[in-house]
């Protein structure tokens, strides 16, 4: 699947199929501090993604 | 996974509340959660004319959508603070929010209304920039409250927010700011009164808002925040979330509910009338002009530091 991550922006490719926590864990990512969106939708943490989706990492801490 | 409520696909788990929720019911817990901080801190009446602060990020956006949900008339305020193409991107999606909607948006600019802006200020004035930038920002809108007839200034801090000012202050045990951090500040002695109704949502939680509300908000972060305080002590709780769910929640909220009546109590405020910045006419502690006219004053006429004096060397 083709996962896009932000701060800096950059897209990285991830075989096979994940679920939202195993892909959070297998990237080094905090669940609290991420939201996964498949489609403009978000996708929960036990959601499953496919090995042909596109999805989004974002994260949702701001330092101000 | 099953929203909690209506037993429909889940869109969003929610640990503290040991919960998933459907988009709909996400959006309910929400507004309930804010409407719980409004009436618990009695933040705001039905008549207040109200400004949000607007960065054009996703607490700000997501405070205001909130508040025209609840029923609440709100208008915004934009400060432009200079900050390279963040401030650019970061104004067009606080204009655009605006537009979409027909709501007013006010914008001040302090290169062109101040002559100076973030980058330089903190420069001149040897403060970090996340320092200068608050100070910037609490003036003007404390000023353009008063001078537009607002009765209360909104801003978007959240849950982790608090929690994470709450934390320094904590191992600094310092009182003083222990004893100000409340969602609520009252109107006095010339400011206007500040609320801040989402203090019961998580970051997490404000960001969600926004995707499912389809809020177009800016996400990439403030280049000069990077490294900061703050994001350390967010870092920090989060960690503690991951292991104990509930944790952020139960330390702000266990602070507001049984040690900020303590302080209060303790250090009663002094009914003082404070002077009047001989510049601006804003009311400061200082004799002379307010810390805001001090830093415009040493910025003013030095040649612009860009965003990259401060962000050269990151990754």
């Amino acid at each position: 699947m083709k996962v896009l991550l932000r701060q800096p922006t950059r897209e990285i490719e991830v075989q096979g199929r994940r679920r939202v926590h195993a892909l959070l864990a297998e990237l080094g990512l905090s669940r609290e501090a991420h939201l996964v969106i498949r489609n403009g939708t978000l996708v929960p943490g036990d959601g499953e993604l496919a090995a042909d989706d596109v999805v989004e990492i974002r994260p949702v801490i701001s330092g101000g | 996974m099953k929203c909690r409520t209506c037993r429909e696909p889940a869109v969003i788990d929610l640990p503290r509340h040991n919960a998933n929720f459907c988009v709909e019911h996400f959006q309910q817990l929400c507004r309930r959660q804010v409407e719980k901080a409004i009436a618990d801190h009695r933040m705001l009446g039905r008549d207040d004319r109200i400004l949000v602060a607007v960065s054009g990020g996703k607490d700000s956006l997501a405070v205001w959508d909130l508040l025209l949900e609840l029923g609440y008339r709100a208008d915004g305020l934009y400060v432009s603070l200079g900050i390279g193409d963040y401030s650019e991107e970061s104004g067009e999606h606080a204009r655009r929010f605006a537009a979409e909607r027909d709501l007013v948006l006010k914008v001040v600019d302090v290169r062109a209304d101040h002559g100076f802006d973030v980058p330089t200020a903190a420069r001149a004035t040897g403060r970090v920039p996340c320092s200068a930038c608050g100070l910037s920002k609490r003036h003007l809108f404390d000023r353009a409250a008063i001078e537009g007839g607002y009765d209360v200034v909104v801003t978007g801090h959240n849950l982790d927010d608090e929690a994470a000012v709450l934390f320094g202050n904590t191992l600094r045990w310092d009182v003083e700011y222990l004893r100000r951090q409340l969602p609520v500040l009252p109107a006095t002695n010339g400011f206007p009164r500040k609320v801040k109704p989402l203090v019961r949502l998580s970051e997490r939680e404000t960001a969600a808002w926004c995707v499912v509300r389809g809020i177009d908000y800016l996400v990439e972060e403030c280049p000069m925040a990077a490294g900061n305080k703050h994001l350390g002590y967010k870092d920090l709780l989060n960690r503690l979330e991951e292991e104990s769910p509930g944790a952020k929640a139960a330390f702000y909220m266990g602070f507001l509910d049984r040690m900020s009546p303590l302080l209060v109590d303790s250090t009663a405020e002094t009914a003082t009338v404070p002077a009047r910045c001989p510049s601006c006419g804003s009311p400061t502690g200082s004799d002379g002009p307010c810390a805001f006219c001090r830093l415009v004053e040493r910025s003013k006429g030095r040649e612009p530091v860009p965003v990259e004096f401060y962000t050269r060397g990151r990754r």
